[in-house]
């Protein structure tokens, strides 16, 4: 169990650590960024294994069942999606490169 | 220590580092050069913190192996499906892709919320009671989740274009406030009163309002959307973390919460817009209405465009979302290149918001490899747009719009635009009559130097090359 104050100061200190960290984004990151974002919260999928691993009744179950399940699918797919953005990212720098040279 | 101890150790270690990972994974997407290497150290924190969750005392269970069965088979059927999903669907339709898995977060951490509150409520585990501020947040995450949920589905629905654009009745903000009140007043209620009936209605509200609340929303407002969800589903995950003593869902959620906030703002900023804007007024539903636009619409043919950009010095274009749905991104390059091997200059002008979201032309253009250094932004470009002489507005409709900055009734009326209507002369490239997302009439295309080239965005690019051949017997000089 996390004490009410302790959990306070940790909302409070990574509050501050996301608004820090994308506060000097680029334009052109913004999706793939709030992409990316989408992926970490995925982490719920922990949570929702935990839910379900307790689960003595059927319904208990049910619904574990349907927080992996949409768990999984935010962690999984959020990732595909952020890494193929982000892939062609990479490939973009080498046409840019050839453009300057020209 | 005994074996349990150890494990129990191992397991908060692994969340520890998750969480680090996590951080640091965001912190490395901030930027151009590490971008691609941030999902992946995310991508390790997330794997981390699953395979040490199958080692949990609760998940192998006291009773049901059941369970962890259950657990492998909900993982592995979503993973496929998701990941399958994810990487077959095409680049212009990554935004709604985006809406449905976030929406598949906030219903994980709605789920959690159920099973918690329900749990308590039927008092089946005695060892997991709930403090009342638990119950509070269990609650709160719960509301938040849920509506991330139903209302990124609908968000989805909107963008993939399975669903009418906006949805209104009469009364509706008021149906709405009644549906958000009674379900934050349930929602508290069940805070000090765990009764079964009560905590399905709650849900039932939750989700409902999810629903009300996205329906009357433009389309052109949807990125600002599934980012506040994308905010929300944080928030959610961090609060039932709470629930569950988990440290790592709190500071990945808050880390997202906030990440995700800042985020919403700086899209709306590029739209100019207010998130309580976004929310509460009826953007896209044609506003004023009575908008008097003089002139015609005056169609061209392609052979005609080739000619006009044969005798341009300076050709801007300006592509928006239509041209991505039309996968003409590498035919316009292949245009493009053509227009700079017979000494034109040209350049691509990007509307912040052009495509779905903030960036998403950006990496629409660069998958077709057009150079870095040909890509302008509004600011630098529209002081340059009195010396253009042609201008090609491809699949691009509100964010060129005149209205913006003349109609003080147009519901679009200060958006930030492209000011292709200072262009010398325009092309417009466009499948049919139809208005943009916004759903308003676009003046400039009714404008004397405006001509529209009515055809698919490939067929119009491929006329456009032959045309250009045409008139200087295709060697070029």
């Amino acid at each position: 169990m996390i004490d009410g104050f302790l959990a306070l100061y940790l909302f409070m200190l990574a509050a501050f650590t996301g608004h820090e960290i994308i506060s000097r984004v680029p334009v052109i990151l913004h999706t793939p960024l709030m992409s990316g974002s989408n992926f970490v919260h995925g982490i719920v999928l922990v949570g929702a294994m935990i839910a379900l691993g307790e689960a003595t009744t059927w319904w208990q179950q049910l619904i574990g069942f349907v927080g992996v399940f949409l768990g999984a699918g935010n962690a999984a797919g959020g990732y595909v999606v952020t890494e193929r953005m982000l892939e062609m990212f990479k490939s973009s720098k080498k046409p840019a490169a050839a453009g300057e040279s020209k | 220590m005994e074996t349990a101890q150890i494990v129990s150790l191992l397991i908060q270690t692994s969340y520890f580092v998750a969480a680090v990972l996590l951080i640091l994974g965001i912190k490395r997407m901030s930027s151009p050069v590490t971008a691609r290497s941030g999902i992946q150290w995310a991508g390790v924190g997330v794997l981390i913190a699953v395979i040490a969750t199958f080692f949990h005392s609760e998940v192998p269970g006291h009773v049901l192996i059941e369970n962890a069965a259950l657990i492998f088979i909900a993982i592995a059927a979503s993973t496929a499906i998701a990941w399958i999903w994810g990487k077959k669907v095409a680049m212009t339709d990554m935004p709604q892709m985006v809406a449905l898995y976030n929406g598949m977060g906030g219903g994980s951490a709605a789920a959690i919320g159920a099973a918690a509150l329900l749990g308590a409520a039927t008092q089946t585990h005695f060892e997991h009671h709930l403090t009342t501020t638990q119950t509070l947040l269990a609650v709160i995450g719960a509301l938040i989740g849920s509506i991330s949920m139903t209302g990124s589905i609908i968000a989805w629905a909107k963008l993939d274009g399975r669903m009418d654009k906006t949805f209104r009745f009469g009364g509706q903000k008021l149906v709405n406030g009644a549906c958000f009140l009674a379900a934050l007043l349930i929602g508290l209620y069940c805070v000090w009163h765990l009764e079964t009936q009560w905590i399905v209605l709650f849900f039932a509200l939750a989700l409902l309002f999810g629903v009300l609340m996205t329906l009357p929303i433009g389309g052109a407002d949807m990125p600002v959307v599934i980012s506040l969800y994308n905010a929300f589903t944080g928030l959610a995950v961090a609060f039932e973390g709470y629930v569950q003593g988990n440290i790592a869902l709190i500071i990945a959620g808050t880390v997202v919460g906030a990440a995700g906030t800042l985020l919403t703002r700086l899209m709306a900023k590029a739209m100019n817009r207010s998130i309580a804007n976004v929310l509460f007024s009826n953007f896209g539903a044609g506003g004023g209405g009575s908008q008097d636009i003089k002139g015609s619409l005056k169609p061209i043919e392609a052979d005609d465009a080739a000619s006009l950009l044969y005798m341009a010095d300076n050709v801007i274009i300006v592509p928006g979302y239509g041209m991505a749905v039309a996968q003409a991104q590498h035919k316009i390059w292949e245009l493009s290149k053509n227009l700079i091997e017979r000494g034109k200059s040209v350049k691509f002008a990007i509307h912040p918001v052009a495509g779905r979201m903030p960036g998403h032309m950006n990496v629409l253009l660069a998958e077709a490899g057009v150079p870095y250094d040909l890509i302008a932004d509004m600011d630098d470009i529209n002081p340059e747009f009195p010396n253009c002489d042609v201008a090609i507005v491809i699949g691009a409709n509100d964010v060129v719009n005149p209205v913006a900055k003349t109609d003080k009734s147009s519901p679009i009326y200060g958006m930030p635009i492209l000011d292709v209507a200072n262009a010398k002369q325009i092309i417009v490239i466009k499948r049919g009559k139809g208005t943009g997302f916004a759903g308003i009439e676009n003046a400039l295309f009714y404008q004397d130097n405006c001509r529209m080239l009515y055809a698919d965005g490939q067929a119009a690019a491929n006329g456009l090359i032959a045309g250009l051949k045409a008139v200087d017997g295709g060697g070029g000089h």
